[in-house]
Order: C-alpha cells, then structure tokens, then sequence
C-alpha cells in the first residue's frame, strides 16, 4: 500500500511541477518514455538474469548452500545462542543465510519466516532480542552475486558489469556489521531503561 | 585484460565441474534456474513500467532536482552524491521502485559514472527494509518489533555511506 501513496505522490508532483515551470510537454513525453523503456529494461536484462539464476541453481543441486549453511552454524550459533538450542530453527537460520548469499531470495524468505516462527513461539508477540537480529540481518543485503543489478548496468551498457563486486562486498559488510551493532546497543540501552 | 574477464568464464566453468563431479545434471539444473529468472522478470517489468513512467516524469518536470537539492546539504556532509536521494528516499520502501530509479540514474549518467556505479553499489548493499520487516513479523504474529525498524535503517544510511566510499577506494574520485 505505501507504494501507492509513493506513485500517486511522484505522478501529482510532477503534473504541479510541470505546470508551475512549463515543463508539460516534457513531462508528457517522459510518461511515455519511461513506460517504454521499462520494457526495453526489462528484455535487455532478461539474458545475464536468466544465466545467472542458472548458476545459482546448478549450486544449490550440488550441495553448495548445505556447504555454506554447515559453514555459517558456528558463527550463527553465537550470534543467537538460545534461539540455535532448537536444532530446527538453526538449521532454518543457516539455510536462509545461504540462500541469502547465493541471492536466492525467492528460497531465503521461507526459510527465514520458519525460523522467525518458532522464534516466536510464547512470547505473546513481543519480538525477542534475537528475533530483532535476524530481522535485521535479513534487511540487510549479503548477496554474493548481485545478478539483477549487473543486469540492469548491463543493459545500460556497461561491458564489464561486474566490476563493482569488490565495492558491493565492502559497502555489504560494513552495513551488516553496522545493523548488527545498532541492534545489540539499543537492545542493551533498553534494558537498562 | 580485465579481471572480472577472467572471472567469470571461470565461474561458469567451475560451478559446472563441481556440479558434474557431484553427479548433477548440470544443464538441467542452468535451464531450471534460467526459467526461474524468467518468471522473477514476469513479475519485474510490469513494476518496471508503472514505476519508471513515474521516475521520468518526475525528472523531466524538474521535482527531481528539487529534491535533490532539499536534501543536499544533509548527504554532502555524508559523502553521498546529491544525485542518489532519490534512490535513497525508495530503497527501503519498494525494491522494484529502486531498480527502476537506479537504472534511470545509469542511463542518464552512464553505468560507468560515479554516480551510475554507487547507485548500483547502493543497491547492491542494501535491501527493501519495511517489507521485510512487515514479511517476517507479519507471518511470525510479532507486533511490537522493538528496536529493529531503528537498527536496519542504520544498517540501510551505513550501506549508502560505504557505496559511495567503497566507489571512491575502487574506482577513484568523483
């Protein structure tokens, strides 16, 4: 529903903004313009979208988000102890973490919703400390491969739309850490409240 | 010779020969996922097309710059190229939204531009935040989410800040 309010709100102000600055031509040519391009988008993204959710789909058959989901129980065992005590939610936890890595976002919600349940269980719909925490970490992207975004720099013409790969990685894991953070010291300063 | 040359026909290649020495029907598997990305873009482009008709005439009728400039002085003091608050202000609302005013800022700038790369690192290192929230506590019963609107907003102004820096380690100024 808030997108509603947003695109109503984007079309109204730019009729007032058109009108107020004579723009209306313009504004006029661009509704076009961009319903147009959107498809254009849409069909020159289409190839490196497609190849790619090939690999991560030739990936996950061989066993390589189990690998990374045995690979991350440690970590997460330690960032939510007593949720990681029922071996269901753990495994739910860890699997959605490497669906989320493998940008498999289609697989990472479920897993995490089910994890995110029987984290809830009898506390009267309060959210715990640790269930804020997976949340948090789930709004926070830590895709490996970002697909979808060097499709669309591709479509845009960039022939090397991987480059920003390394700076995707570092921006990814000082916003996680970040997250993390914030969400452990406002966890902490109201408690003591 | 580029790096990202290399890695990826070595990517394909690797994923593919772990996969067959794992006895996986490896060309199964590409077309399975390959199909799979069809229907994420079945649902993409009629996003895409209410949504960049939006974020066009939003620029031509010139409100884009008006925002741009409201909220400049706030995102200079950040790093953050005054171009992006568009993206910012839909990042954590609508994740098509943000495709969609991103490839407007590559198109209009250049995928290689400053601005066209940390828009695309942006979106790379962050997510649609209130659906997510809304997803999980919507379907875990929660209503009192506590602190964790103010935490992944954190995480999502952190994300924008480190777009632009990483940006400007990796490829050099403004």
């Amino acid at each position: 529903m808030e997108m509603a309010w947003v695109w109503t709100g984007m079309v109204t102000l730019s009729l007032l903004f058109g009108a107020a600055q004579g723009r209306l031509d313009a504004v006029a040519a661009a509704a076009l313009e961009g319903a147009r391009s959107a498809v254009e988008l849409g069909i020159s993204m289409a190839g490196i979208l497609c190849l790619w959710s090939g690999v991560m789909e030739i990936m996950n058959a061989s066993g390589v988000s189990a690998g990374l989901a045995r690979l991350f129980r440690p970590l997460l065992r330690r960032l939510l102890p007593e949720a990681c005590r029922d071996g269901e939610t753990l495994a739910a936890v860890s699997a959605n973490v490497s669906a989320n890595l493998l940008g498999l976002g289609n697989a990472a919600t479920p897993l995490g919703i089910r994890a995110a349940r029987r984290m809830a269980r009898g506390c009267g719909g309060v959210a715990s400390d640790e269930l804020c925490l997976l949340v948090v970490l789930n709004t926070a992207s830590i895709q490996l491969i970002p697909a979808t975004i060097a499709s669309v720099r591709a479509a845009a013409g960039c022939r090397t739309p991987f480059d920003i790969l390394p700076a995707v990685w570092l921006a990814s894991v000082l916003s996680v850490t970040a997250g993390l953070l914030a969400a452990w010291l406002l966890s902490r300063g109201r408690r003591r409240l | 010779m580029n790096l990202s040359s290399l890695v990826i026909p070595l990517l394909l290649s690797a994923v593919a020969v772990y996969g067959l020495g794992k006895r996986v029907d490896v060309y199964a598997a590409l077309t399975r996922g390959a199909e799979e990305g069809l229907t994420v873009l079945l649902r993409v482009i009629p996003a895409l097309v209410g949504l960049l008709t939006a974020v066009s005439m939003f620029r031509a009728s010139g409100a884009m710059e008006w925002l741009s400039g409201l909220l400049a002085p706030a995102l200079e003091s950040l790093g953050i190229p005054q171009e992006t608050a568009p993206l910012l202000l839909v990042r954590p609302v609508s994740g098509n939204g943000a495709l969609a005013v991103a490839s407007d800022l590559m198109s209009a700038y250049g995928p290689d531009s400053y601005i066209g790369r940390v828009a695309a690192v942006m979106l790379g290192s962050t997510e649609t935040t209130f659906y997510t929230i809304a997803v999980y506590f919507g379907s875990a019963g929660v209503h009192k989410t506590r602190h964790t609107l103010p935490a992944a907003l954190a995480a999502d102004l952190t994300g924008f800040v480190a777009a632009a820096l990483a940006v400007r380690l990796f490829f050099g100024g403004s």
